[in-house]
C-alpha cells in the first residue's frame, strides 16, 4: 500500500511554516523517488504543534509536529531510511491511529470536525470517500418532516452559542407558506478568538454544503446565503471550489440528485462588522445595505431576506446534520447531556498549553477541556480565568472549573456557551483590563443604532479606562453595575444587551481586583500603568 | 445662517410645487453627475455584472477595493451612478465597514492581530513597537509608502497568538522584535518583492 504523507495546510498550519514543510517534502520525496502521495489537508486541531506532518503507512498513523523543513529528511529516514533511528524524536505526537497517547486529541470526540486534517479539502473524492453527500442521499428519500424529526430527536441546538433547538427552527421554516424561502448559513465568526467556523471550512468545506442542502429539502428553500469574513480568505477559496465541484457532481443546482429539489449557494463576504453576526443585522449586509439590526419579532423564520421565510444556521449547526442522519439521532444525542446532545466544538487559545481547534461531548467539565486536553498553562503559570463567548460573554474563574460545558449551566455563571471561543487568562492577566479590552471593541462595533449600546458602552469603556489608569474611585466601580443593567435591558439587539457581561463577571468573581485598582493603584495582574509608572511585568 | 440650516418655507413651497408637477427626478436615482466621462474601462468591467442587481453594493465595493486597493471618491460616485444606488447610501455602507478603506495603502499592508488571544499574550507590545519603528499610528502610510500599519479584530489564528498578518501572509507566535525584524528590510532596494 502506498504510504500517504499529509501536511495541515490552514491558515494556522501556514501561519506555522506548513508551506516551507511542505515544499522540502515535495523535493526530498522526488529526489529520493519515494512511493509516497503527499496531501495538503486542513487543520487536525493541534495547532499548537504545526507544522504537523501525518504519515500514514501499512495502516498505521503517525502524526509529528512541529516539523521545519530542516527535520524533513529525518523523517523520512524514520521511515524509509535503512537504519532506523530513535522514534524517541522530540517532534513525535502520538503513534496510534486513535491518538490515545495524546490526550489532546486522544479525548476529543470528532463529529463536524472528524475529516479536518484527514481529507485534502479541495478533493470531492475525497470527501465521497468518506461518506461524503450519503447523508444528503438519505434525506432526499425521506420527506421533511422525517428529517426534522431526527433534528428534533437528535436534540442539536443552534451552536452559534444561543442554544435554540434546531428542529424546532426547521419546522417553523418548513411550515412558512410560499415557494420563496432562503437559507443563511451565518460564517461571519466575528468573536475575536473563535475559529471554529474557519477551521472546518478550510479542512472540509462540503460537510457544511451537505448539511446545508439537507435543510433545504427540510425547509423547501430555494437559495442558500454563506455570510463569511472576508479575512478567512482560505476558506472563502475553498467554498467556491467546493461548490463548483458540487454543481458538476450534481448535488448543486437544477434537480439535485434527481430528487427535484433545486438549490443553489450565493457566498457573500462579509466586509468587517462584528454586528453583523446579529441575525438582522446580516440579513441587512447580505441586502447591501449597512449592518444594523432590527426589531425582533418578527423573527427571520417568518420574515427574513426580502421579507422571506429565512433559516440561519451557524457552520457548525449545518455541519453535524449530515453525521445526525447517516449514524442516527439515538447516536447523536446519546453523547450530550438530557437537555443537548452531541458534541460542540471549541476555539481553545491564550496562554494555554496545546491550543488549537478541540471537539467535545457536551457535558464535559471545563477542568477536563483546560487540564486534560489543554494541558494547564503555558510556562508552568497559574491559571487565572477562561473566557467564554467573546465580547458577548464572560470570564468563569477557577473555583467554578467543574462547571459542566452545557448552555444551562455556563449561563449559570454569568458565562454563555457563546460560539466556542475558549481563551485561558493566566495570573499575568488583568481581569480589568480584560473587561476594558472586551469593551473596547463592543463600544468600537456597536452601529450606533440604539442609544444604550452606542453611549452606554463608552461611558462603561470610559470608566473601565479611568479604572485601568488608576483615576478611579469606588463610587465609579459602584456605578459601573447600573450602567450595565440599563444596556442589558434596553439595548436594541444582541451585542449591546450582552455587552456588560465581560464587566459584570468579571466584577462577580474579580471584585478584589477592581478594589486594588481604585483603592491601593496596584494591578494584581501587574499589567495596568497608574501615572506613567509602569509595573514591571517580571 | 438660519437659511443654510433650515429650508426657508417659501423654498419648500417651490419643491411641493415642482414635485407636483413632476419635474424633480425620482428620489432614489444619483443626481448629481460631476462625472463627464464614462467610468474607465476596468471599473467598468467589475461594475457591469451587478448592474441590476439590488443586492450587489457590498460586492462591488469589495471587488473594486481588491483592485485598485482602496475606494476613491471617484469610485464610489461611479458605484452610485452605474448601479443607480444613492451616493448617500454608497458612502454610508462604504464608511460603515471596517474592511473599507480610502486612500491607497503602501506596498506593505502590516495587520497586527487585536483578538483576544493575541491581546492576552500582549500584542499591544507589538503594535507599539512597530508604530515607533515605522513613525506612523495605526491606519496610516509611512512617507515612503512602503507600509500601511493596521489593526485587525482576528484572523482566527488564535493558537499561534500573537498574529502580525503582512499582505497575504500570517506570521505566527510573535515578539515585537520579531516583528520589526520580518519587517525591516522588506521592499527595500535590491530585493524581489
Amino acid at each position: 500500500m502506498k504510504t500517504v504523507i499529509r501536511v495541515g495546510m490552514s491558515t494556522c498550519g501556514l501561519a506555522a511554516g506548513a508551506q516551507a514543510t511542505y515544499r522540502a517534502l515535495a523535493a526530498a520525496i522526488h529526489s529520493r523517488g519515494l512511493p509516497v502521495t503527499l496531501q495538503a489537508t486542513g487543520c487536525v486541531g493541534a495547532c499548537h504543534r504545526e507544522p504537523l506532518v501525518e504519515v500514514a503507512q501499512n495502516g498505521a498513523s503517525i502524526l509529528y509536529g512541529p516539523v521545519t523543513p530542516a527535520e524533513v529528511n529525518a523523517l523520512l529516514d524514520l521511515h524509509f531510511g535503512a537504519a532506523t533511528p530513535s522514534p524517541a524524536s522530540d517532534w513525535l505526537v502520538s503513534r496510534h491511529a486513535d491518538r490515545r497517547d495524546y490526550p489532546f486529541l486522544g479525548k476529543q470526540v470528532k463529529v463536524t470536525t472528524q475529516l479536518c486534517g484527514v481529507i485534502d479539502p479541495h478533493s470531492l473524492d475525497d470527501y465521497l470517500a468518506h461518506d461524503g453527500y450519503q447523508a444528503l442521499r438519505q434525506a432526499l428519500t425521506m420527506t421533511p418532516g422525517q428529517v426534522i424529526q431526527a433534528v428534533k430527536d437528535a436534540r442539536l441546538r443552534g451552536r452559534g452559542g444561543a442554544g435554540f433547538p434546531t428542529g424546532v427552527k426547521w419546522e417553523i421554516g418548513h411550515r412558512q407558506p410560499g415557494a420563496r424561502k432562503f437559507l443563511i448559513c451565518n460564517a461571519d465568526e466575528g468573536d475575536p478568538g473563535a475559529f471554529m467556523d474557519r477551521t472546518m471550512i478550510e479542512g472540509d468545506p462540503h460537510r457544511l454544503l451537505e448539511g446545508m442542502l439537507i435543510a433545504a429539502h427540510a425547509i423547501g428553500a430555494s437559495r442558500g446565503y454563506i455570510y463569511i469574513r472576508a479575512e478567512y480568505p482560505l476558506a472563502v477559496k475553498a467554498l467556491h471550489e467546493a461548490i463548483d465541484q458540487g454543481r458538476r457532481y450534481g448535488v448543486i443546482g437544477q434537480n439535485i440528485l434527481g430528487s427535484g429539489l433545486d438549490f443553489d449557494f450565493v457566498i457573500k463576504e462579509g466586509a468587517g462588522a462584528f454586528v453583523c453576526g446579529e441575525e438582522t443585522a446580516l440579513m441587512r449586509s447580505i441586502e447591501g445595505f449597512r449592518g444594523m439590526p432590527t426589531m425582533r419579532p418578527p423573527y427571520p423564520s417568518e420574515h427574513g431576506l426580502w421579507g422571506a421565510p429565512t433559516n440561519i444556521n451557524n457552520v457548525e449547526t449545518y455541519a453535524s446534520v449530515p453525521s445526525i442522519l447517516l449514524n442516527g439521532p439515538g447516536w447523536y444525542s446519546g453523547m450530550g447531556t438530557a437537555r443537548s446532545g452531541g458534541t460542540k466544538a471549541f476555539a481553545l487559545a491564550g496562554a494555554i498549553q496545546n491550543s488549537g481547534l478541540v471537539e467535545i461531548p457536551i457535558g464535559l467539565t471545563l477542568r477536563e477541556m483546560i487540564y486534560d486536553i489543554g494541558g494547564g498553562c503555558r510556562d508552568g503559570k497559574a491559571f487565572k480565568a477562561v473566557q467564554l463567548g467573546g465580547p458577548s460573554g464572560g470570564c468563569i474563574p477557577a473555583e467554578l472549573l467543574d462547571t459542566r460545558i452545557d448552555y444551562e449551566d455556563l449561563r449559570a455563571t454569568g458565562a454563555i456557551m457563546g460560539s466556542g471561543g475558549m481563551i485561558v487568562a493566566d495570573e499575568t492577566t488583568c481581569m480589568v483590563d480584560i473587561a476594558r479590552y472586551f469593551l473596547t471593541f463592543t463600544q468600537d462595533e456597536s452601529c450606533g443604532k440604539c442609544i444604550p449600546c452606542r453611549v452606554g458602552t463608552r461611558k462603561l469603556l470610559n470608566t473601565l479606562t479611568a479604572i485601568t489608569q488608576g483615576r478611579a474611585t469606588q463610587a465609579d466601580v459602584d456605578k459601573l453595575a447600573g450602567l450595565c443593567n440599563t444596556i442589558h435591558k434596553a439595548s436594541l439587539c444582541g451585542l449591546g444587551q450582552t455587552a456588560p457581561n465581560p464587566v459584570l463577571t468579571t466584577m462577580r468573581y474579580f471584585g478584589h481586583e477592581y478594589r486594588a485598582h481604585v483603592e491601593e493603584h496596584v494591578c494584581p495582574a501587574g499589567s495596568c500603568t497608574f501615572n506613567g509608572n509602569t509595573i514591571d511585568r517580571g | 445662517m438660519l437659511e443654510r440650516i433650515f429650508v426657508l418655507p417659501s423654498q419648500q413651497r417651490n419643491v411641493t410645487m415642482a414635485s407636483k408637477n413632476g419635474t424633480l427626478p425620482p428620489k432614489h436615482v444619483y443626481r448629481g453627475d460631476p462625472l463627464a466621462e464614462p467610468p474607465p474601462p476596468e471599473l467598468a468591467a467589475i461594475l457591469a455584472p451587478h448592474r441590476g442587481e439590488p443586492d450587489a453594493l457590498i460586492t462591488a465595493l469589495e471587488e473594486i477595493q481588491r483592485h485598485y486597493g482602496y475606494l476613491g471618491k471617484n469610485h464610489l460616485q461611479y458605484v452610485a451612478r452605474e448601479l443607480g444606488f444613492p451616493l448617500a447610501r454608497v458612502f454610508g455602507v462604504a464608511t460603515f465597514y471596517n474592511l473599507f478603506r480610502f486612500a491607497p495603502p503602501g506596498k506593505y499592508q502590516v495587520r497586527v492581530c487585536r483578538g483576544t488571544a493575541c491581546h492576552v499574550n500582549h500584542s499591544d507590545e507589538i503594535l507599539h513597537a512597530l508604530s515607533d519603528h515605522l513613525g506612523v499610528g495605526v491606519d496610516e502610510t509611512t512617507p515612503d509608502n512602503r507600509f500601511t500599519l493596521q489593526v485587525v479584530a482576528c484572523m482566527g489564528a488564535c493558537s499561534l497568538a500573537p498574529v502580525v498578518v503582512v499582505n497575504e501572509e500570517t506570521l505566527g507566535r510573535m515578539t515585537a522584535d520579531k516583528a520589526w525584524a520580518a519587517l525591516e528590510h522588506l521592499g527595500e532596494e535590491g530585493e524581489d518583492a
